[in-house]
């Protein structure tokens, strides 16, 4: 089963952000929104804890039980199984869930169609950031009224295309070894081929020609992915007309890009393409770039991400048709207007990317078989993750997380959403909270972001009648940044001044995704900022902008008598 | 909380031109908070609807403020709450927004310049018929308002609405027919700047379209940058008609880049070099060389060293003298037709600062003692090494010495700048064998000094007998120090 990991829809934030129980997202116009994180990295290391733990018994691998899985019992749940818990899909989430299952005591196996690691390693987040690094020193070294400020000189900075490509490669190589030995280390069994489901608790899988093999198992958990998604009417050839699939590889660099959608991974992409010489022209269908991001956010970013980069744009219009380049004539785009779908206008340029969000990965699953039906693609999931079949009943023993139910398509989404479910087949109830989920956009500067966006709280506010204060704190004002002479950049902070309930962070300055993370913690243990406020940060530090803008804040509450350190600790 | 339009933290404000001592009104706010909505303030009997755009204080500590952009240009519609421009102030950048619905009729402080908190930085009009007026008004707010914006252009859209009588869309053939201008963004954004009309080019990038390059041919500057990206692999694919000829048209007189080779654009310090240099190519010069026996200056220059002379003002002083018996060599040709006659002197020293040369002078050096003029030439050499040398200090030269005899450099040949009538290139003074009249061999410091000279207004023997001044005074070197 070909297995994606991460990040990347067409699903409004405010979906998920209001109603989580409706996975049937309304979508009219494809929004792009990438959420891309690099979480799992850290798996490559963490088996050394978990190896220690007792879990060698899974190691013994009982396939003598598979006689129960036979042709003539399909349909009736097997009375023993293969395994605990079977996961479809070696993507960062199923990865993230396998770990966590082993960790719980859970016999588990995992079935990869293609190459472990999924979209987010192979073809996302990871290369991706190996070119966006790239992308951040070529700008600093290019930027002569930076280099002066800081006394350097430098002379004509330049590149070589080829080894660039090759560091994105080779990156998602490294991470795509580090995930498989950790999965192999801790005895998760990983099974090749495309896994389909066909009936109550019985996975069948194997690669085009072999035998199938049929395995059982307790519980099991699709976590398939997702794919670029490419519109009607345009023709990807993989050489001018391009998904992220393929401007991952990197194997040109167009003079003149022209980039479909403005979300997460379009805004990423123009970084890497400006930065590496090329113009890049904006298509987006709403009437504003960078839709799905804080109002201001965005606004700050088109400041600083776009308007002094050699980027122009067309916005409120479709890419109806695009044409890849042949016969000595370019690539070609036409555009229609979005509202009245008259036509606006044809552009001519050298290269087109198409990233208008992406498509779960579901066909084939065998859902049928146990009467699910995929909305637009996607699993419907209740908050749990458990499937919904067609008659809106819970299927038992099966769950789908990651792109593949379209809750929150990120990678460490997916991971989250794995963990929670392992922990309620291991017994203990859970409901993960997306809105402490953070997202990040790698662009230099970074964007990242967690819980409501301004207009979203407001709304919020209004439906359930509280108040809702925001404070904002510039990167202007931190030793760190200006010393790092990038002061560039805001913090703000959306919470309830009654209660001091934080209900979303947005950061867009230097490192800003690394920033995120006090913010979405504090979310998800219900720290408020009353309490926050008196937690120390290293001076000087860019954790500071948090650090101020807490303190900015007018709660009316006052701090919880049972601060964490109770005690005075005399040193 | 704020009203549903403004975001939290932006600033709203214009206010009428009777309130142009406006900033006394508005509350010192910190930066967190500063929430305040303009409230309408009573305007008692307004009739003028041209008001200003005020620099709006920001933060407590804030006295002036710096334009980041403009979000609107001139001659662009305004509603009320709508960003006008960002402001940086010494905490952050935020976008101000206007008050009023009207058009932006004029832009006074532009971007990237400054303004103290109050002053009035764009003036809005409420109709059509009043941007004359206020672009008056702001023509009279700022001499520096030199943007005499053209009538208000109704699209700042950069891309031509095609004709929707004739949908592009519907035909497959839309590249075989008339063909549209095609530019670039980067192309686009250097028209605007630059107020190069796109229609009017022929781009000569692939498939016929405008590049950068062109605009900046257009505009008549420079290439300011070098493309950063590797050697891109240039598409090499079946000429389009189009192309063929427009390269056929445009013979290439520039050798290609040897590959590896780096472009590092020239300073404006260096530009300004380069332009003197080539227009120094039509003036007719001549040189005249002339060697000159320094023991005794030399000798001279060891008594004087301690009280903080140079050998620089020591030959500065020299060439004054001389200069003042001759007065034609220290003359200057400006059109060609006459000699004009500089009633100072003047001398220009060369000086080779950090990755330029700049030509600091000595005022009045034939007046001033040799004291004087070598602390005087200390503070030269000090803010030219700042950059801090003001017009009238690198460019009032009406003789220009340069010296190169520290290097060991025997003799050179220098160019003369433009503008002056004569240069005079100092080579090392060295130790020489000579043989008197009488048949005497002796030893003696003998430096070679090369004048060039506009032959215009200079003939050989003007320069012969200025040299020939020069030496007697260098060889005979005590009326220097009177």
């Amino acid at each position: 089963m070909h297995s994606i990991c991460s990040q990347a829809t067409a699903v409004p934030r405010s979906n998920f952000a209001f109603d989580s129980h409706a996975p049937a997202l309304p979508i009219s116009k494809p929004i792009n929104l990438r959420f891309c994180g690099l979480r799992k990295e850290a798996f490559g290391f963490s088996g050394l804890t978990h190896s220690c733990s007792s879990r060698v018994r899974f190691t013994s691998r009982g396939h003598s039980k598979r006689i129960s899985a036979s042709a003539e019992n399909n349909g009736t749940p097997p009375k023993s199984f293969d395994y605990d818990l079977i996961i479809i899909g070696a993507g960062v989430g199923g990865h993230g869930a396998a770990l966590h299952a082993v960790e719980k005591g859970l016999k588990t196996a995992i079935i990869e169609g293609d190459v472990v690691g999924g979209t987010c390693v192979n073809r996302g987040c990871v290369p991706s950031k190996a070119l966006l690094a790239v992308s951040g020193k070529m700008r600093e070294l290019q930027s002569e009224h930076h280099m002066k400020a800081l006394g350097l000189q430098v002379s004509a900075a330049g590149y070589d295309r080829q080894g660039v490509a090759d560091h994105a490669n080779n990156l998602a190589s490294k991470i795509r070894s580090n995930l498989t030995n950790s999965m192999k280390a801790l005895g998760v069994d990983i099974l090749t081929g495309f896994g389909t489901v066909v009936g109550p608790q019985k996975v069948k899988y194997g690669k085009v020609g072999f035998p199938d093999n049929i395995v059982t198992a307790k519980d099991i958990i699709i976590a398939t992915g997702s794919v670029p998604f490419v519109p009607k009417g345009i023709e990807v050839d993989g050489k001018t007309v391009i998904t992220s699939d393929h401007a991952l590889k990197l194997e040109s660099v167009p003079d003149w890009i022209a980039i479909v959608g403005s979300g997460y991974i379009g805004l990423e992409f123009s970084d890497v393409y400006t930065a590496l010489g090329s113009e890049v022209t904006f298509i987006e269908a709403l009437d504003q770039l960078m839709p799905g991001f804080d109002p201001e956010i965005g606004k700050l970013a088109q400041r600083v991400l776009i308007n002094p980069r050699k980027i122009d744009y067309h916005t409120g219009v479709f890419a109806t048709k695009i044409t890849p380049a042949k016969d000595g004539k370019p690539v070609t785009i036409e555009l229609i207007d979005a509202k009245t779908k008259e036509p606006k206008d044809t552009l001519e340029v050298d290269a087109a990317l198409i990233a208008t969000g992406r498509a779960p990965f579901t066909n084939g699953l065998g859902l049928e078989n146990i009467n699910v039906e995929t909305q637009r693609g996607f699993v419907p999931v209740d908050e749990r993750m458990q499937v919904i079949d067609a008659n809106g009943n819970l299927v038992p023993h099966l769950y789908c997380i990651g792109d593949a139910n379209g809750k929150m398509m990120l990678a460490h989404a997916a991971s989250a959403q794995g963990i929670s479910v392992v922990e309620q087949v291991t017994g203990r109830d859970h409901v993960l909270n997306h809105l402490s989920i953070p997202a990040a956009c790698f662009t230099h500067p970074e964007i990242s972001m967690v819980g409501l966006t301004e207009p979203q709280a407001r709304e919020k506010a209004e439906k359930e009648g509280f108040e809702v204060s925001v404070a904002k704190t510039s990167f202007k004002a931190n030793t760190k940044a200006l010393a790092e002479n990038e002061g560039e950049g805001l913090a703000k902070l959306i919470y309830r001044p009654d209660n001091g309930e934080i209900l979303g962070v947005h950061i867009f300055g230097l490192h800003a995704a690394d920033l995120i993370h006090e913010a979405s913690n504090a979310i998800a243990l219900g720290t408020r900022i009353q309490d926050i406020k008196f937690a120390v940060h290293a001076h000087p530090t860019l954790s500071e902008v948090l650090d101020e803008l807490f303190k900015s804040a007018k709660v009316k509450a006052t701090a919880s008598s049972h601060v964490p350190v109770s005690e005075p600790v005399a040193v | 909380m704020a009203s549903p339009f403004l975001s939290n933290c932006t600033i709203s404000f214009s206010s009428s031109l009777k309130y142009s001592t406006l900033p006394r009104l508005f509350p010192s706010v910190s930066f967190s908070s500063i929430r305040f909505k303009s409230t309408p303030r009573r305007i008692l009997t307004v009739r003028s609807k041209i008001r200003e755009i005020f620099m709006p204080a920001l933060s407590s500590t804030m006295t002036e403020g710096k334009i980041v952009s403009w979000v609107k240009s001139e001659g662009d519609l305004l509603s009320k709450g709508e960003s006008v421009v960002v402001v940086e102030s010494d905490k952050a950048d935020m976008d101000v927004e206007t008050f009023y619905d009207g058009i932006l009729a004029a832009i006074v402080v532009g971007e990237g310049e400054t303004a103290p908190v109050g002053a009035a930085i764009g003036i809005l009009a409420e109709t059509e018929d009043e941007i004359a007026e206020a672009k008056a008004k702001a023509a009279s707010k700022s001499g520096a308002s030199t943007r005499s914006a053209p009538p208000p252009a109704p699209a700042a859209d950069s891309t031509p609405a095609p004709p929707k009588s004739t949908p592009a869309y519907a035909a497959p053939t839309v590249t075989e027919g008339p063909r549209k201008t095609v530019a670039t963004p980067y192309a686009k954004k250097l028209a605007k700047q630059h107020k190069v009309d796109i229609e009017s080019l022929v781009g000569t990038g692939p498939y016929g379209r405008i590049t950068p390059e062109d605009i900046e041919a257009a505009a008549g500057i420079l290439p300011s940058k070098t493309n950063v990206g590797p050697v891109v692999v240039a598409e090499v694919k079946p000429a389009a008609p189009t192309k063929a000829t427009s390269d056929s048209s445009a013979p290439s007189s520039i050798p290609p880049p040897v590959p590896g080779s780096t472009v590092v654009p020239f300073t404006t310090m260096q530009a300004a070099v380069s332009k003197n240099m080539v227009e120094s190519i039509s003036v007719p010069t001549f040189r005249v060389g002339y060697p000159v026996t320094t023991d005794a200056l030399d000798a001279l220059y060891e008594k004087v060293k301690p009280k903080g002379v140079t050998m620089t003002a020591l030959l500065a002083k020299a060439a004054a003298m001389a200069l003042v018996q001759h007065p034609v060599v220290n003359s200057s040709c400006k059109d060609g037709k006459s000699f004009s006659y500089n009633s100072n002197i003047n001398i220009a020293i060369a000086v080779a600062i950090n990755g330029g040369l700049i030509t600091p002078v000595l005022q009045d050096a034939d007046k001033l003692d040799l004291y004087l003029l070598s602390q005087k030439w200390k503070e030269l050499v000090e803010k030219a090494r700042a950059k801090q040398l003001q017009p009238q200090e690198y460019n009032s030269g009406t003789f220009t010495l340069s010296n190169l005899g520290m290097f060991g450099v025997d003799r050179f040949d220098a160019i003369l700048p433009p503008g002056q009538g004569a240069i005079m290139a100092v080579g090392a003074s060295k130790p020489t064998v000579v043989a008197d009249a009488d048949g005497f061999f002796s030893v003696k410091n003998k430096m070679l000094v090369n004048v060039t000279a506009d032959h215009r207004i200079i003939y050989g023997a003007d320069l012969a007998a200025f040299l020939q001044t020069f030496s007697k005074i260098v060889e005979n070197p005590e009326s220097l120090t009177l």
